[in-house]
């Protein structure tokens, strides 16, 4: 369908100044991702030069229809891969009319961590590996699987190549460039254990730009697997049995952890995580209690454990940081669909302004 | 999918400095390629420029789940035929964090080799012919080949073109391109004789970078493969019977052998190989006897025989080499799954360091 294709790529800067701004926001479930498009006059640089906006929050879940309106505040600005030009895709959190942070709103309460001094002073760096599935369209059974059967056994999948071993890549390669190209951080990509599954990684990323960024590489991701007509799911267990889960394993360091003497600090903050192990679970995604069993390359929910080049831990600390006496964690509980403003901060929260 | 091709034909240069680096392993088997991409921030020219790397060794069978890091050290880099731009491919090999090789890392001992002084002066040269089936997805059935049957006998497919005889050319010829894109001396292409098998030929290669050519030209057919929806095959007997195997003839010289008073060298050179007929064969490809039964142009494996044009012996030497008095050997003995960082080192390090 070429004619389709020559108006999509049509380079508007050509014949107006005029762009178009793709609202992101998250809805209802804490999960679902969603936007829409609004004509503005650009060039647009900078957030503050975006205004505000609305949407219909009783289509949702976030607002009842006789008083529907909930307000997006734009938060960070990206290079729109699929529209380019100078068009832009805008990641927005959530209000009422009166602006209040409306309930599934995290990025508000995130915010307020990675602002306070003590936070803000220690310059925290996410590096966040986000894993997913990629399933069939309407069977929903992985991409590469026989429906109504299994593929042969995990062992050949993990970083294949081979029309037998690897499912999706043109999925993912696409991401990789459309990320870099719309300014995201995207560190890296590897096909994982489990066939049909991926992992891409954002990162390092300061304070509360790694959950903006997860957010919009999240939105990037399923628009691409939309034009493949293939079905994304965050599901931290897509598969029971012997198949490995999905994860959001998030790598953290501080001023201190980088510089001398920081595996002390590192240890330290291990020691605090420990003491909270229920609460961060809690926030580390729902259905996470199906993943972390202790078996493939997990930890068992209930167990707090860390350890060197150990990715049977909750958390794992590399070889270089050891060597190095300085450096940063691995912490491998998070799910696939865990919220990056809430574990972010969360962590930040836990390591920096909690004293035991 | 126009749109999925714009995107993953995205030109990154014009916005950004940061490149895509493919960084490439071999597995726990020895034979499964492994690779995984990061983000540099601006072009590089050489392996030194590039950091270390590592991998989770407990999902390709080479650590243990406690202490699964396997760290990955570049060694020579390649154009991206896939991503284009500035991006690259990177074939490393692997250590333990403590720095020793791992026991899979045979590029490591054939590097050792490939620098001793007497092998270095020799300036050891290699064209590897690397054969590979096609099979169809999911039936694993060669290319072409009707489910449930037979093609016609051999005879009409070597070198062919036709509907009726020709199966796959679309992935040679595109990976032909790609590999000269890359920078890997690909010298030629052909048909094979049983249908949906093909050959590629690397070299002139010196020392450590035969090995590295073609285990990424290896890499790039596999990529290929998986985007063709074809299985790759280096099976050196993929059909019992009247079928031919698939190998990966080595041919070899020395700087002696290349000049006058060559062939003498060469001479030499094959009783030597001779007097190691077993440990060569040993090294040369799992399931090799399948394939060396001393029909279809092989050798039988349990014998060690040389001879000017012939192809049924061991090796073969050119019947322009034996006119000139100088020139190189062909070993037909590998199969197809051979280590090239084990052949070629072996075959110098018997021609040129056994006494």
């Amino acid at each position: 369908m070429s004619l389709l294709s020559d108006l999509i790529n049509l380079d508007l800067s050509e014949t107006t100044d005029k762009i178009i701004a793709e609202y992101i926001w998250i809805g209802g479930s804490g999960m679902d991702l969603r936007s829409k498009a609004r004509t503005l006059k650009g060039p647009i640089t900078d957030v503050i030069q975006l205004p505000k906006w609305n949407y219909d929050g009783s289509s949702t879940g976030q607002a009842p229809g006789e008083d529907s309106e909930v307000i997006l505040y734009p938060q960070a600005i990206f290079k729109d891969p699929f529209r380019k030009g100078n068009n832009i895709l805008v990641m927005c959190d959530c209000y009422t009319p009166q602006g209040e942070p409306i309930p599934t709103n995290k990025r508000y309460h995130a915010a307020k961590i990675f602002a306070d001094p003590a936070v803000a002073a220690e310059e925290p760096w996410y590096g966040i590996e986000q894993e997913y599935t990629l399933l069939q369209k309407d069977v929903k059974w992985p991409l590469g699987w026989p429906v109504g059967g299994f593929p042969g056994p995990q062992g050949p999948y993990y970083c294949s190549a081979g029309a037998d071993k690897s499912f999706g890549r043109d999925i993912v390669d696409a991401h990789y460039k459309a990320c870099l190209y719309a300014g995201i951080n995207i560190s890296g990509i590897n096909g994982e254990v489990m066939p049909g599954q991926w992992e891409f990684q954002v990162g390092p990323s300061v304070g509360i730009a790694a959950g903006d960024q997860i957010w919009v590489a999240r939105y990037i991701l399923e628009r691409i697997t939309e034009i493949a007509g293939v079905v994304l799911t965050f599901d931290p267990k897509p598969i029971p049995g012997d198949w490995n889960g999905a994860g959001a394993h998030t790598n953290y360091s501080t001023k201190s952890m980088r510089e001398d003497g920081g595996y002390e600090v590192i240890k330290a903050a291990i020691e605090k995580l420990k003491l909270k192990h229920k609460e961060h679970i809690a926030a580390y995604g729902e259905g996470n209690e199906r993943r972390l069993t202790g078996r493939h390359e997990t930890a068992d929910i209930n167990t707090f454990s860390w350890g060197v080049a150990n990715r049977g831990a909750s958390v794992r600390v590399g070889r270089d940081t050891e060597k190095d006496g300085k450096g940063y964690f691995e912490d491998r509980r998070p799910a696939s669909n865990m919220d990056p403003y809430v574990v972010t901060s969360k962590i930040a929260e836990t390591t920096i302004l909690f004293k035991p």
